[in-house]
């Protein structure tokens, strides 16, 4: 164990830990706790949106697939940055117009319908659970690579714990301001390693140049040849598009490299839709979309997040490109022994050329701890969306609709508890499961179920509930189906059949393995013939709710749909919550217009 | 425009609605143009993605560093477009005309 590794560490979680309790005396009202008072200002905003989004799978797992995979691994990047565009264009704007909490509560306003908001609720926590497991997992093995002598579960619980807390003690407002702390932190601890090596080692460019294109391409670097186990990909292979990831599929059929490329390209544009989709569709990115204080910031903040995640994911692909020149070994082990642990264990290579200072030790507890605010920061956010929906959804809307303040403010407590442990239990069990595999299923349910469904809900008028929850359902479910079943076929011993019948149709495994290309389409052509057949059941009010969606606020028509809320805590953008007067009158650019059911 | 258009009009939201996904539709296209066509090139032209520019292939260089930018410069125009024809579209609701 590195002491430099321990000590930064445990100072991160302490920073965490201390953030909580001071947001925990900031944080008073209902309000504060489900959407951070609406008073979160831009910058705030954005960096706490892009601290959630970039979880370990960002920060450990893309330099790895990189180093393991190459060049196709490069478009997970590009896109959980880019998605955000189709959020922007289509998406941000009319959902904080139409001033809801949460997804379940769009789907009320939107169709009318109590029935939708349940399974609405439902599938939040669904793809919500599901997108925590991943997380567990990867707060499991981390603290179990960085502290050695740490269990697997034991890594679980105490950032399941630490993190459960968090959210019980401060509600949203608090993890907004964790979640800001940590994006910097993850910014300074992915960039500033990096530029300390390549001043050593050389570039970026140069660490590309090392490889070669194709077998007659002349080396461009000079550079004693490097010796890769033979796990590693060759050259061209990890150099060019259509390598080891996108045409997995068709090399299991046994085909040769040149047919295996129609495929491959099959592969890129499915994985690319469920990408780009499934960011405008996760269910605790878009919550966030609703501690803006008016639909003007909602887009500065979407323009501002782009920024700051694409400028951290530039980083992560040159430690996977460095990691295949300088630290060629990790390719021999699997897991965070090998190449994932890539980011952790690339700086140490600093420590043969130091003086006084073990520099590549302390650059090496940098990027640890910028791991540890990795997998706290999106694991938080989750929570924060599953506690909103069991807690407003379920308990204040459907259960208790009359609780008062307070009863909210202890049911959000308890039901943060509770999804924490329920998320404890489901990263004890999926010890054995891939963590972008799981990444992967999360982001492909909600390309094709909440994508489609926000999509046509805020731009076509004719939408009805049952189009709407056919489309969804279907939409999601299916590619779930789907993407299980390559998962079984390749560790089942009782799929033998299904894995003889992919063997044999490349094109099949392909489409099984990235749904996203046809159950989107699906999805969308269902929503539409089943809203036409039931065209007699769009809302009588439709005109105004979508006028609400897409009318500048300026012109006052914003309707409150938080129905149940007894004491409306709208502020004046960025003050803090005033605890000696909770009930202050509505002031400021949000209070003239609250209008329907308050 | 009429001098006082109601604002709860069949008009006036049919215009709002074509005038705001006109101007996203445009965005998009332009991003999936990029987007889609960056593999369909990679698949048609590998030899040209492969030349080298300061080490990177074109494709890396495209996908790895400048596809951010892009975006970058796509949202922003995006945001400018789309406050201005709010702007606009306030000035219509409130009875004048233009902006």
């Amino acid at each position: 164990m590195d002491p430099f590794v321990l000590t930064f560490c445990v100072l991160m979680v302490v920073v965490t830990i201390g953030m909580g309790f001071w947001a925990q005396r900031k944080s008073r009202t209902a309000h504060d706790f489900f959407v951070a008072g609406r008073s979160v200002s831009v910058g705030w905003n954005a960096s706490a949106i892009s601290g959630e989004y970039l979880s370990a799978a960002s920060f450990m797992g893309v330099a790895g697939m990189v180093m393991s995979m190459g060049y196709d691994v490069l478009w997970y990047p590009v896109c959980y940055a880019c998605g955000y565009l189709f959020l922007l264009l289509f998406i941000a704007g009319p959902l904080r117009r139409f001033g809801a909490y949460t997804i379940p509560d769009f789907a009320e306003g939107r169709f009318d319908s109590p029935l939708f908001r349940k399974i609405a609720v439902v599938f939040v926590l669904f793809i919500g659970f599901f997108y925590t497991m991943p997380q567990m997992k990867g707060a499991g093995v981390a603290l179990g690579f960085i502290f050695r002598d740490v269990p697997y579960w034991g890594g679980v619980v105490v950032v399941g714990a630490v993190i459960t807390f968090n959210v019980a003690m401060g509600g949203m407002k608090g993890i907004t301001l964790v979640q800001a702390f940590q994006y910097w932190a993850k910014m300074f601890a992915i960039s500033v390693p990096i530029f300390v090596l390549m001043s050593v080692h050389g570039g970026y460019g140069r660490q590309l140049g090392i490889n070669r294109a194709s077998e007659n391409e002349p080396i461009l670097v000079a550079t004693t040849e490097i010796e890769r186990p033979k796990q590693a990909p060759a050259d061209s292979a990890w150099l060019n598009p259509f390598g080891k990831l996108t045409s997995k599929p068709a090399a299991k059929a046994g085909l040769n490299t040149e047919q295996q490329r129609p495929f491959a390209l099959l592969y890129t544009y499915s994985l690319i839709i469920a990408l780009v989709c499934g960011t405008a569709g996760l269910p605790h990115i878009l919550v966030r979309f609703y501690t803006n204080p008016d639909g003007a910031a909602a887009k500065r903040t979407t323009f501002w997040v782009m920024i700051l995640i694409g400028v951290f994911y530039l980083f992560p692909p040159i430690f996977g490109a460095m990691g295949r020149n300088i630290l060629p070994e990790l390719y021999a082990q699997s897991g965070y022994k090998g190449t994932d642990g890539v980011v952790l264990k690339l700086p140490m290579v600093l420590n043969a050329r130091s003086g006084l200072l073990p520099w590549g030790s302390i650059l090496s507890g940098v990027t640890s701890a910028g791991a540890f605010a990795a997998f706290m920061s999106t694991f938080s956010g989750l929570l924060v969306s599953l506690t909103g929906a069991l807690a407003h959804d379920i308990y204040g809307r459907m259960l208790r609709p009359r609780s008062s303040e307070s009863e909210r403010l202890r049911a959000f407590r308890i039901c943060a508890v509770l999804c924490g442990a329920i998320s404890v239990g489901l990263g004890l069990l999926v010890e054995s499961f891939e963590i972008n595999k799981m990444v992967g299923w999360a982001f492909a349910i909600a390309a094709t179920s909440y994508f489609p469904l926000l999509f046509l809900s805020s731009w076509w008028r004719g939408m009805t509930m049952k189009g709407a929850a056919t489309g969804m359902l279907a939409g999601g479910t299916l590619s779930l189906i789907a993407v299980v079943s390559t998962m079984v076929a390749d560790q089942a011993l009782w799929a033998k059949p299904l894995a003889a019948f992919y063997n044999g149709h490349p094109l099949a495994r392909t489409l099984a393995e990235q749904p996203a290309i046809w159950a989107l389409t699906l999805a969308i052509i269902l929503m539409i013939v089943v809203s036409k057949a039931t065209a007699r059941e769009v809302p009588d009010d439709i005109r105004m709710k979508m006028l609400v969606l897409h009318a500048p606020e300026g012109l006052g028509l914003k309707q409150e749909y938080i129905a149940a809320d007894p004491t409306p805590q709208a502020k004046a953008h960025g003050e803090m919550a005033h605890p000696q007067s909770p009930r202050d009158p509505l002031k400021g650019a949000a209070a003239p217009d609250v209008a329907a059911g308050e | 425009m009429a001098d006082h258009p109601d604002i709860h009009s069949e008009e006036f939201l049919r215009r709002l609605l074509r005038r705001q996904l006109r101007l996203s539709i445009g965005i998009a296209a332009a991003f999936g143009f990029v987007l889609f066509g960056l593999p369909l090139a990679n698949y048609l032209a590998p030899g040209v993605m492969a030349m080298r520019v300061g080490g990177f292939t074109v494709t890396w260089l495209i996908l790895g560093v400048l596809f951010f930018p892009f975006v970058w410069l796509l949202s922003w125009i995006f945001i400018k477009r789309s406050n201005a024809l709010e702007q606009e579209e306030i000035a219509v609701g409130r009875g004048k005309p233009g902006a």
